[in-house]
């Protein structure tokens, strides 16, 4: 009996830890035509964002605070950040100023 | 009210305006300019024989090499930058030196500086002034741009320098970058040419070096210094300013008062002319076959002492 509460207990706790895994997919950003894609996001605590450049100028991700900086990213070069606290995250492309966006880390 | 030239035309139609736009920034490569007085004047097409005057001399202008490059636009970068110096080492009167108005690598690698660097000594010239693209301060500033073209030993990217009677002037513009803002010189920089130019009297021809145009050509692309009209303000006194541009990868000219302001062409690829129809952002352009070596080209300035007088003669590596 008490082994299959324990068996019960262990699968909770692993759906409750897959659950927040899910949570915590990494979430891409498109960096295309000079544009972040999408320009906003909102993602939960601990997320990991993933910014993957297509286009043929090298573009930077840095935070507007630099808090963060990417180094160029050519065609196809990729650069991850993962947002641990609540609140929302400016950042633009140091190479073209112009491009911005924007991050927001809120708990679902 | 700015002018721009030359200027563009406004058809009804979005393909021929497409057309037209294009026409219009490559089509001006070839046409020699005489500024007298500030206003600049077409005095012919080239391949007429453009000698220096007796107390003059000329220097020749290349730009945005994108040594690196290696897309669709132009697989060949190397192959076009060589092509130029082909040309320029046959020209009829050799020039004083090269000037490179920034955009020499396109990723701020150190193999791409150290090739740019033993491309451009091929060039038969005593000397070869180069000054930084933003192409050129990725990653870690200008250090590694510094590495291979810090111009006086002095570790930083601004410089002048007298030659024939005339002064010469390098600025940095691609750096102090802040979301939505465009880029700028600085207060340091700005203080340093205010010094520079002190000892220079009036009536003493100034020619500025710097990548990005020192005037707004199209803000939502940064095509702009933001604080130009501060380095503008401090060349007003001189009798004969000649301000020399890349980035934008054609040819425009604006004239304020004695200050001929122009950008030039690149030797990699080009670009849109600024907010192009059909175009959303400032990307490579990959034209029809064989028609990139004419998008592609060199500048030769003529330096005639006591005229207040620069001749800029704008060249398609291929006619």
């Amino acid at each position: 009996m008490t082994r299959t509460w324990i068996r019960a207990l262990v699968a909770a706790a692993l759906l409750a830890f897959s659950t927040a895994l899910a949570a915590a997919e990494p979430v891409t950003v498109d960096i295309a035509r000079f544009a972040f894609m999408p320009k906003e996001i909102t993602v939960a605590p601990g997320t990991t964002v993933v910014w993957v450049n297509h286009d043929e100028t090298p573009h930077t991700v840095a935070a507007s605070d630099h808090a963060f900086a990417s180094k160029a990213l050519d065609t196809d070069d990729r650069y991850e950040h993962t947002f641990a606290d609540e609140g929302d995250v400016p950042y633009f492309c140091t190479v073209h100023p112009f491009m911005t966006g924007v991050v927001h880390v809120r708990k679902p | 009210m700015k002018r721009f030239r030359p200027e563009q035309e406004e058809p009804a139609s979005p393909d021929r305006r497409k057309a037209l736009g294009c026409l219009a920034a490559w089509s001006g490569a070839a046409v020699v300019w005489s500024i007298a007085g500030g206003v600049p004047r077409t005095v012919g097409a080239t391949g007429t024989g453009n000698t220096a005057a007796a107390n003059g001399f000329t220097f020749v202008q290349i730009s945005d090499t994108h040594i690196g490059f290696h897309k669709e636009a132009n697989p060949d970068v190397v192959g076009s930058l060589r092509r130029a110096i082909g040309q320029i080492n046959a020209l009829p009167s050799a020039p004083a030196f090269v000037v490179h108005t920034g955009d020499v690598s396109h990723l701020s690698k150190p193999e791409e500086f150290g090739q740019a660097k033993e491309l451009l000594a091929e060039i038969k010239v005593d000397h070869r002034h180069v000054v930084p693209g933003e192409h050129d301060a990725l990653d870690d500033g200008l250090a590694g741009y510094l590495r291979q073209f810090d111009h006086d030993g002095r570790n930083r990217a601004y410089f002048s320098f007298e030659q024939n009677g005339a002064h010469f002037v390098g600025l940095s513009n691609v750096l102090n970058f802040k979301a939505k803002t465009l880029a700028s010189f600085g207060d340091e920089q700005i203080a340093w040419l205010r010094n520079d130019l002190k000892g220079v009297s009036h009536s003493t021809p100034i020619v500025v070096m710097a990548h990005i145009p020192m005037w707004t050509v199209y803000e939502p692309w940064g095509w702009g210094t933001a604080d130009a009209d501060a380095a503008l303000a401090l060349l007003k006194p001189f009798g004969s300013v000649t301000v020399l541009n890349g980035h934008i990868h054609q040819v425009l000219q604006k004239v304020e008062g004695h200050v001929a302001l122009h950008t030039a062409m690149s030797l990699a690829y080009p670009l849109p002319t600024p907010g192009q129809a059909g175009f959303g952002e400032p990307g490579p352009v990959t034209g029809p076959g064989g028609q990139l070596g004419k998008l592609l080209g060199t500048r030769q300035v003529q330096v005639v002492r006591g005229t207040h007088a620069l001749a800029t003669i704008d060249t398609p590596i291929e006619s």
